[in-house]
Parts: C-alpha cells; structure tokens; sequence
C-alpha cells in the first residue's frame, strides 16, 4: 500500500501533489499494482474525489476541522501517521515543496525510519534503493531505505502529471486523528495571501519574460515587465529574485515554483540552475539573455544573445514599439 | 535573556560543476574551497538579533571535520560568544546522527532557541531540525525567514504556499532558517579580533552513527547544448524581433 500526502489550497490540488501520484503509480506497477491511498489534511477542494480518482488513487483519508484549518506541521504529521494505520501502507511520500519536505521528514522521524528528500527515480523494491538530488541538483545520491515505511519526497517537476489509464475510486473517507496538545503547538497562526490567481496566469502563459539575479535589485525589472506587456505575456522570475524579496514568490519559476511550457520563454540575467530549469524545459522556444555566454541557460536554450540584459531589453522594447508604429 | 545555539555546517562552495571525490562518496572540493550556506548565515543573523534582543548570547556548534572550525570563527566574527565543534567524519553521520549529537549538547545547557539552516547545501536533507526537535521534545517551525524573542515565545515568519505565514510557538524551540528574510551581517575587524581569542570546545560522537543510506554519488547526465547565437549587446534587437514575429507573439 502506497500512502501519498497531498497538499491542497482553495484553488484546488497543487501540481506538485498530482506529480507526486504519477510517481506512485510507476511504483504500483512495479509492486504488481498495491494500491495508491492519499491522505488530504485541512481544507479540501470540492472535486476532490474526482480529480484524485482520475489520476488512480482508492482512498482519500480527509483530515478535516478546526485543529487543521490552519497548518501545523506535526499535527499533519499526526494525520498522516493516522492514515497509513488504516490503510496499511508500506510507502509513504509526498511532493518535494518545503511543506511536504517538513510533512514526510516529520513522519519518518516519529516512526524512527530514515527519510530521502528530492527523489527522481528508484530501483528495485528490496532492498528499496532511490536516487534523489543533492548539491542543489547539480549532484544525485543513490540511497537505501532499509525500514518501512519508505518514506520520502519527489523532487518537484521531476516527473509530468499524467492522469491514469484506468481511474481508481476516489472514496473520500473521514480520518479521526487523536491530536496531542503539542501537535498544535507550532501552529501557523495567521496567513498574509498571495494573489495565487498570478501563478496560474504564469502556468497559462504563452510568452513569459523571465528575471533572475541579473535584475540587480528590487528596481531592475521595469524593462522585463514592459516586454513581457508587449508580448502579451507574463512575468516569471528565480528563486534569486523571491528569496531577496524582489518579487513575490507566486511569480517563481522552476521545481519549488511554477512550472511553465509557454511558446517562447525569453529569461534574462537566470543562469539556468538545475531547479530553475526544471520549471521552464518545457517551454516551446527558450530565447536567453546573459552576460555569460558559458551560463548553463545560455547554452541549454534554443536561441540565445549575448550581452546586458539592461542594454538588451530596452533595445528589444523600443524594436517592437517602432515596427508597431 | 533568550541564549541561542545556531547550528551551521561546513559545505563546498559551488556555483558551477560539481565533481566527486574517487570513492562516490562525496562532492569534492579541492578546487572550489568551502563556505556556510546562505541559509546558515541567515540564521546566525537572525540568533544574533535575538540575544541583541534579549540581553542573551549566541553559541555556534558545528559537526564536521577539524577544518570546521574556519565557518564556526566566521559565526564568531558576527557576534557569536562561544563556539563548539563536534570533529566526525561528515560523509559516516546521516541526519538521525547529526540530530542527537546535536541534542547532546543542548540538553546539558539552557539553549532556549536553537536554528539550523532549513537543509544543508550539499547533502539536502531537509530534516535536522526536526528530528532534533522531536529528540529533545520541543516544537519545530521549518523554513522561517525572520523571527523576534518576547517572553517566552519566538513570533516567526515563513513563505507557505498561500502567502505570509506567521507562527507563534513557546520557547524552548527549534526553529530551521531560510535565507531570504535578512541580510547575513559582515565581521567587522574588532569582530574579527574577538573572534580569534575564543576557545573552541572541541566533542567527539557521542555515539556510534547509523549512517545516511548513501550508496553512491552520481553526476546527472549533461544536458545537450545546441544554442543557436543571436549576436551579442543591444543590436541584437532588430533580429531578435524578426525571430519573435517569426514564433508569432509579435505583429
Ligand atoms: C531545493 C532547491 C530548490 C530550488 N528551487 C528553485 C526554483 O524553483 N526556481 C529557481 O529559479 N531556483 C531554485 N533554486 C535555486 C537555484 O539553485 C539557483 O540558485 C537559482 O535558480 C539561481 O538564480 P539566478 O539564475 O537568478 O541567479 P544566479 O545563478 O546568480 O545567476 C545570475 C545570472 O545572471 C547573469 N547576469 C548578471 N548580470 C547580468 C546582466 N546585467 N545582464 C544579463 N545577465 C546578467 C549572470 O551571468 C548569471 O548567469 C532551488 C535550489 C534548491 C537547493
């Protein structure tokens, strides 16, 4: 039995979540079709069921109430310990975000059983060897899960979501969760929202104009913007950019972002780190802009230009104004 | 008075091509040298800030080799009282072990806060904090890019997936960074100065490690280069342009 834990908002699933199931599903097959269970913590999308059967899961154990509108980690956890009881599962994972990274590290440490972060692929089921990203990706550590549970993350975007061939049921099924006092002990107490309506505009994106370090600070983007406006298109930036608070994370781009497959990705000033690239391959044409013409984006991209993208850029704008007359 | 214990870990310095060392045990970094990871400076800011706060101090404790000692001096150099190095060979502990040795030392002294870097730069397991929490039965909030001490609760932030999350947790704690909240300070040379005069406690395992399951280390397969170059600088446009009318996302 195969116990995924998958993370909703009110928009619905998170992709990285469906990921995580197609991942299962090629684990199943391999254990001669076991049974795939989700386990959903908290608020739930009304489709649910639907969504989650399309993609092959039996069961969804749902956590639900007061004690789990607003997250706390080890009271997830709880849910999940919870569900892999009734559902009797041997593996138990989730999507590589820094949420189900903390869900499943919290899992494995209560059951006294070894957790492997950012898993792309496995081999064998015994003993259960995984092969997952370290250095940043740049490296990949084959690892063995002697205990069981396995338990374990999926790197994000390191596999499509594919719905399955033949649908599971889907049953939504209520799990009691005996929560102790100190499972809410670290609690989040309040939620300051994000405009999640941007990510799905930037998932939808025809043309993203991308941004990364190369921006140069807070007030670097005004050119990128107003290309991205010319062509329709949307912003996509590094992790670079969020994590220095340039620009908000809904406009991230790569494995613990949004993965995007526009016609034409045009990203300025992004190296092309793995993590990065794992949200943007699949973009149709990749038009790069970078002072280094050996950065692995340069190299990796369809096309690329060579030179300051604050140079670059408003030569590209003020091209597209003239032709338009 | 809150007394913090920041945990940071020595990790090679790559910003380009990883190489392994022969045995396939570990990324080697004879060429590139080593450093702290972005978010373990974070969170030496953000302990420093809390004793400021609280009229406590800031221990720095790191579990590596004998070299360690050259980030724990770096942590010293920004306001870092005392420091102690456990010496192991990184590449034998998994993070079950790096986790009691660090409970070893908090539960013989009165760290009302301990933070850890969110994951280790290299070996990316996103668990530490949280097994040491659970070891020493202390509340864990993961992924915080700023935190203040009133009382006796650690109000905290962190990025979560519909927005800005704030949490409010009792202290002891363990909290576990990220970079991106504040702006790791720089030693100043009187920094410096006291930096070299403290005595590093120097501990060994305090028990044999289990291990991390490592197999191996892989390189993951190059992906192909076939780049078409535009040109270089600004007079690039005109073809730049051509090529966007050409896809069709410009008139
Ligand atoms: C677990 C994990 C998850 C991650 N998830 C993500 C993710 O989802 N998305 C993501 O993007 N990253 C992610 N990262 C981070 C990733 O490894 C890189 O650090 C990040 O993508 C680098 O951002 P950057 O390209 O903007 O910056 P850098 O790597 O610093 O590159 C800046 C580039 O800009 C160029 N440049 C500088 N100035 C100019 C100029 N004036 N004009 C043109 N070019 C210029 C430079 O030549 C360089 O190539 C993750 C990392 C980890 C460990």
């Amino acid at each position: 039995m195969i116990l995924v834990y998958v993370e909703t908002s009110a928009e619905g699933i998170q992709e990285v979540s469906l990921e995580t199931v197609t991942f299962a599903r090629t684990l199943s097959e391999a254990g001669n079709g076991v049974p795939i269970d989700a386990v959903v913590v908290g608020p739930a999308p009304n489709d649910l069921s639907t969504e989650l059967a399309s993609y092959g899961v039996r069961n969804v154990h749902h956590a639900s109430g007061d004690d789990f509108d607003l997250f706390s980690g080890a009271a997830t956890a709880s849910a999940v310990i919870a569900a892999r009881q009734v559902a009797g599962s041997v593996v138990v994972m989730a999507g590589g975000t820094n949420r189900g990274n903390e869900v499943v590290a919290r899992v494995a440490t209560r059951l006294d059983v070894p957790m492997a972060a950012n898993v792309v692929s496995f081999h064998g089921l015994s003993p259960f060897v995984v092969t997952r990203q370290v250095v940043g990706g740049a490296a990949l550590e084959e690892m063995r899960l002697g205990k069981r549970p396995a338990v374990f993350s999926v790197a994000g975007h390191a596999v499509e979501p594919v719905p399955a061939e033949t649908p599971g049921a889907g049953s939504i099924v209520p799990l009691a969760v005996d929560l102790a006092p100190e499972d809410l002990l670290g609690r989040v107490t309040s939620v300051e929202g994000a405009d999640t309506d941007d990510a799905d505009s930037l998932k939808s994106a025809r043309v993203v104009v991308g941004a990364g370090r190369g921006a140069g600070g807070p007030d670097g983007f005004g050119d990128v913007i107003e290309l991205a406006e010319l062509l329709g298109g949307t912003l996509g930036v590094s992790r670079v950019v969020t994590s220095l608070g340039w620009r908000p994370h809904h406009e991230q781009v790569g494995q613990t972002g949004s993965r995007i497959s526009p016609e034409v990705y045009i990203p300025c000033g992004i190296s092309g780190a793995i993590q990065h690239w794992a949200g943007c391959a699949s973009s149709k044409v990749i038009l790069a802009i970078n002072t280094d013409a050996e950065a692995p984006m340069m190299t990796k991209a369809t096309y690329a230009v060579v030179g300051d993208m604050h140079e670059v850029v408003p030569a590209i704008n003020e091209e597209i104004r003239r032709r338009r007359g | 008075m809150t007394d913090v214990l920041v945990c940071v870990k020595r990790v090679p310095d790559f910003s380009g091509e990883v190489l392994l060392t022969e045995d396939a045990q570990s990324a080697d970094a004879r060429f590139v040298g080593y450093t702290m990871s972005n978010h373990d400076q974070c969170a030496v800011e953000l302990g420093v800030q809390v004793a400021a706060a609280t009229d406590g101090q800031v221990t720095v404790l790191s579990i590596g080799t004998a070299d360690s000692v050259e980030q724990l001096r770096s942590a010293l150099g920004v306001g870092a009282t005392a420091a102690v190095l456990v010496e192991a060979d990184p590449v034998a502990l998994g993070p079950a072990d790096v986790a009691h040795e660090i409970a070893q030392v908090v539960s013989e002294r009165d760290y009302g806060l301990v933070l850890l870097g969110n994951d280790a730069a290299d070996s990316g397991d996103f668990q530490v904090g949280i097994r040491l929490g659970h070891e020493l039965s202390r509340p864990v909030v993961t992924g915080v890019q700023t935190l203040s001490v009133d009382g006796d609760t650690v109000s905290a932030r962190a990025d979560g997936p519909d927005g800005r999350e704030k949490y409010s947790v009792p202290l002891p704690a363990v909290v576990t960074v990220m970079e991106g909240g504040v702006e790791p300070r720089y030693p100043t040379i009187t920094g410096r100065m006291k930096a070299k005069k403290v005595e590093v406690e120097n501990r060994s395992l305090s028990r044999e490690p289990v291990g991390s399951g490592r197999v191996k280390l892989t390189l993951p397969p190059p992906t192909p280069t076939n780049a078409e170059v535009l040109g270089e600088g600004p007079e690039t446009a005109k073809v730049v342009v051509d090529l966007l009318q050409k896809l069709g996302v410009t008139r």
